[in-house]
């Protein structure tokens, strides 16, 4: 009978390590290495200020005019590959977690998450627009 | 007898919502944790950050 009210008074633990996200599918490690090679030509654009972050937790064409008219399609197909990444990852944190309603959550704390970590003049936008930060 | 085992029953089923109350709420705090974790991984930060986390416990696999 202890033994049985011991085990009761465990389950909260359970719970409790369970409030840990899962971030480490095979999904969520495919859209993480496909977005790190992808950096490696956006982070030029996020300095030269050509590409922000938004406030949905995507990327966007914040100045155009930095980039080369040739190079500006290039640039365009980036964040669009990002922004499907992007987008997944979100879609696949929630769903990794059994929860799949969380998604708008998750979107938002990245998207804080995101601004925080960035390199200082990248462009970010606030409730207001964008924002160098 | 019958009065312990109807209130462990009791118990456990306050225990038991207790635990379905805790995973409904989005859990915010490891939400941010895991966000950084990818982060820094995917815009390589680790090393270039100004407190070195290397005191951090590796988290469970």
């Amino acid at each position: 009978m202890k033994k049985l009210l011991l085990s009761l008074l465990l389950l909260p633990l359970l719970a409790f390590a369970a409030a840990d996200l899962e971030i480490s599918t095979p999904a969520i490690a495919a859209l993480k290495s496909s977005m790190q090679a992808r950096h490696e030509q956006l982070s030029v654009h996020f300095t030269s200020g050509a590409v922000g972050l938004t406030r949905d937790g995507l990327i966007a064409i914040h100045d155009a005019n930095v980039v080369p008219i040739k190079d500006r399609q290039a640039v365009n197909s980036l964040v669009a590959a990002d922004n499907n990444d992007r987008n997944a990852l979100y879609r696949e944190i929630a769903i990794a977690n059994g929860h799949p309603e969380w998604e708008a959550e998750l979107r938002s704390t990245y998207a804080g998450r995101w601004v925080i970590k960035a390199q200082s003049g990248w462009w970010y936008q606030d409730g207001s627009g964008w924002v160098k930060k | 007898m019958k009065n312990l085992i109807g209130l462990l029953l009791v118990a456990g089923i306050v225990v038991l919502s207790a635990c379905v109350t805790i995973n409904v709420y989005f859990p915010a705090a490891a939400a941010e944790k895991a966000a950084d974790k990818f982060i820094d991984e995917v815009w390589q930060l680790k090393g270039e950050q100004a407190s070195p986390q290397t005191n951090v416990p590796k988290e469970p696999k």
